[in-house]
């Protein structure tokens, strides 16, 4: 048979729709990992890089940052976390090396995009709401963030999908998730198993960019959606 | 009848001369020969690996050949075609293989591979020979699955032989690699051939350090390892004797390239084959990935104690 | 039986081979990014020139991003063997990725009023390219660059598993192993290479093109 012929025989086959090894469950895991550890990133990533912007200091910290986190392949990240962290116990086995390491990789694009969307917010703009007479913490809330908002949702957008594609790396350090699929397939020479799992996390990945792409557009504010927010020197932004 | 006599007796004089000339002659031109073959040797990433290629390689080079090591070739997909590619041209010719894993690797799982090391052999030298490579005479080092537990499990439930664990499969979960629920030597056949069926299967890496700490924090309860580990006495485990034979044989066997391979190749690589043995594999394997010693070093060593090498 | 993070006399017994280690990674990192730039440009360009091939030339170089590794070296090796050769083949797919991205978002930057100005003052299509559009695409060009730099210097530790790998063969040696020292010792000097490339492409960039800097 062929592969995709082999491949619409493993979706329509019951028995890999039931149990732990199951695409239900495998998927849940998945998307509560990734989940989770965007929502880590989030709360670390966020406070840092919008502080930054605001003050104006540490850009080009906050920039490398996200090139250099790129420099790690992520399974040295994976390995190195197994290291410190150990794989039995909590929450499951091979659970927190996994969702250390997703961390690790979202945040420096978080970090980046919203210093840099901070510092994006024109100069002219800034002048004007100080002419009228707010505080640093109200430029902050009323008028920073909600201008810089397109560029960090870019970057959760960017994180979120890096993270779900990067999930399946964790099926590595013997945890499950849809990577699960593609690892046992491999190791039982199941190509059907390995185009399943990859079709699941490309859906996945896919789900996730769409559901953040609404998110966004809900959010952000409608003027400034037609402008590119005058952010011209952003190396991190159009990232892959 | 004289005149015939004379001229067999001259043909051979002749002969015997010729080839006794030729001999001299041909010494020569063989280590000419050697000087000028490489022999490139590849080796998966894991320590036995490295260590058996290496003493492949030092004992190729004291016999005069040219050697080259390639290691780290993470899996048989990757170093298979690449012996099918051969050193001349990007790929590798000899390699350190295991008799009843390749067989079966070769022959897509078709079953071959048995407890029978001759006959094992033989089926692995027929396949092989379809795609231009042979095997070597085995190795009594062997490596085999095994299933292991920790000694408190083994203690606590009298456990030694793999049929004990008849009445306690149940409530036990299984550790092994990922293929492990396809491979006929692994939870298909301990449910064949046992009778068990273990109540979870955790997928991990067969014999590796995720085996390990699991078996070790108590996240499965059996354990696949390898016969030939170094960790396996170290971390306080105990190996269930394969009472009904499940394991296909796996003694080390090198993996060759047909037009490489001449007979003083084939001699060096079987005394170094017949020399091996599993508890050397142990011992060596404990001091590579538990007192982190070199793999080259240690291959090195075991070279110069067994005279493939001078010091 | 605890295993230090570093044991120096192992570091000290492999300066050689991690020296070694480490200009095979420049090699193929360099090598890949530089295939990349020339493969590139002509695609990034066909993309905008053609719109139509936008969506499938990123997608392309998109999908390259997903196949596994393992399983594009293994269709690779019979054909090209455990060679450099299959090791660029697989970095530059990657690097395509991201360049192609940058050099048609930086065309794309280009402010129309700047392109009108210059098909106003008599520019050519070629010309215009070369001396308007490209120098003010140059910032997210570059910032693409560096960043498909610093993934390739990661992204090396891949072809470790046909044997090249750079400091990447340290890596999977401490996996293999349970062994910390080749682990930290490849990551450690993995970034460090990585953050030096950026910082150097940081200062070409500043170099290059000062009436992008900031006030």
């Amino acid at each position: 048979m062929s592969l995709p012929a082999d491949v619409v025989e493993w979706f329509t086959t019951a028995e890999h729709w039931r149990g732990d090894f199951g695409v239900p469950h495998r998927l849940t895991e998945h998307a509560v990992m990734s989940g989770a550890a965007v929502l880590a990133a989030v709360l670390i990533a966020l406070p840092v890089g919008v502080w930054l912007g605001h003050r104006g200091r540490g850009g080009a910290l906050a920039i490398n940052l996200a090139n250099v986190g790129r420099a790690l392949p992520s399974l040295a990240i994976l390995a190195l976390a197994q290291q410190v962290f150990g794989l039995s116990g909590w929450p499951g086995f091979g659970a927190r090396p996994a969702f250390v390491a997703l961390v690790a990789l979202a945040v420096p694009p978080l970090v980046t995009n919203a210093y840099v969307g901070m510092r994006g917010v024109d100069h002219d703009v800034v002048e004007a709401a100080r002419g009228m007479g707010m505080t640093g913490r109200e430029l902050l809330w009323r008028v920073e963030l909600p201008i810089a908002l397109p560029l960090i949702m870019a970057g959760l957008r960017t994180a979120a999908v890096q993270v779900v594609a990067t999930a399946t790396l964790a099926a590595v350090t013997a945890w499950g998730g849809l990577g699960r699929f593609i690892v046992d397939g491999f190791g039982q020479q199941d190509n059907a198993q390995i185009v399943a799992g990859a079709l699941l996390v490309a859906l996945l990945a896919l789900v996730t960019e769409l559901v953040l792409g609404r998110v966004q557009r809900a959010v952000v504010s409608q003027g400034l959606r037609a402008e590119s927010a005058g952010v011209a020197e952003a190396p991190a932004v159009v990232t892959a | 009848m004289q005149l015939l006599q004379s001229v067999r007796t001259r043909t051979i004089a002749a002969v015997l001369l010729g080839s006794l000339v030729g001999a001299a002659c041909g010494s020569e031109d063989d280590s000419a020969a050697k000087a000028s073959k490489t022999v490139v040797i590849g080796s998966a990433p894991f320590s036995e690996s490295v260590i058996v290629a290496n003493m492949y390689a030092g004992a190729l080079q004291a016999e005069g050949y040219q050697v080259t090591v390639r290691k780290g070739l993470g899996q048989r997909e990757i170093y298979l075609p690449a012996l099918q590619k051969g050193g001349a041209d990007n790929g590798i010719d000899l390699v350190p293989e295991y008799v009843g894993t390749l067989l079966e690797h070769v022959n897509k799982n078709a079953g071959e591979a048995s407890g029978n090391l001759d006959e094992s052999v033989t089926k692995l030298r027929s396949r092989l020979d379809q795609i231009g490579l042979t095997a070597l005479n085995p190795s009594p080092a062997a490596d085999q699955n095994a299933f292991a537990v920790t000694r408190a499990t083994a203690d606590r439930l009298r456990l030694r032989r793999i049929s004990d664990l008849a009445p306690h499969a149940a409530n036990m979960t299984l550790g092994a690699g990922p293929e492990c629920p396809t491979r006929p030597f692994c939870q298909p056949g301990l449910e064949k051939t046992y009778g068990l069926t273990f109540k979870t299967f955790r997928p991990l890496d067969s014999g590796g350090p995720k085996t390990m700490e699991a078996l070790a924090n108590g996240d499965i309860d059996v354990g696949l390892v390898f016969s030939s580990d170094g960790a396996v006495a170290a971390r306080n485990l105990v190996v269930l004797e394969d009472d009904k034979k499940l394991q296909t044989v796996d003694n080390l066997i090198p993996a060759i390239r047909k037009d490489i391979v001449d007979d003083d190749m084939r001699m060096v690589l079987n005394k170094v084959s017949a020399a091996l043995t599993t508890e050397a594999l142990i011992d060596l394997n404990k001091r590579a990935d538990v007192d982190k010693a070199d793999p080259e070093n240690l291959a090195r060593e075991w070279l110069q104690q067994h005279g493939f090498t001078k010091k | 039986m605890a295993d230090p993070w570093v044991r120096w006399d192992w570091v000290r017994d492999h300066g050689d081979d991690i020296l070694a280690a480490t200009r095979q990674h420049v090699e193929l990192s360099l090598l890949a990014v530089a295939i990349g730039l020339l493969l590139s440009v002509p695609l990034g360009l066909a993309a905008r020139r053609w719109r139509g091939l936008e969506a499938p030339i990123l997608g392309l170089t998109g999908a390259l991003f997903t196949i596994p590794s393992l399983a594009l070296f293994a269709l690779l090796v019979p054909f090209t063997g455990l060679s450099r050769t299959t090791a660029e083949i697989g970095l530059v797919g990657y690097t395509l990725l991201i360049l192609v991205r940058n050099i048609v978002a930086g065309l794309d930057g280009v402010p129309p009023e700047v392109r009108d100005a210059a098909h106003g003052m008599g520019y050519r299509p070629l010309g215009q390219l070369l001396r308007v559009e490209l120098p003010l695409a140059l910032p997210v060009i570059v910032a693409g660059i560096r960043i498909a730099t610093v993934t390739t210097i990661g992204l090396v530790t891949v072809t470790g598993l046909i044997g090249q790998g750079g400091l990447g063969a340290f890596i999977i040696e401490g996996i293999n192993r349970d062994f910390r020292t080749p682990l930290v010792v490849g990551s450690v000097c993995s970034v460090a290479l990585a953050v030096l490339a950026d910082l150097g492409l940081a200062g070409a960039t500043r170099l290059l093109s000062p009436w992008a800097r900031r006030r």
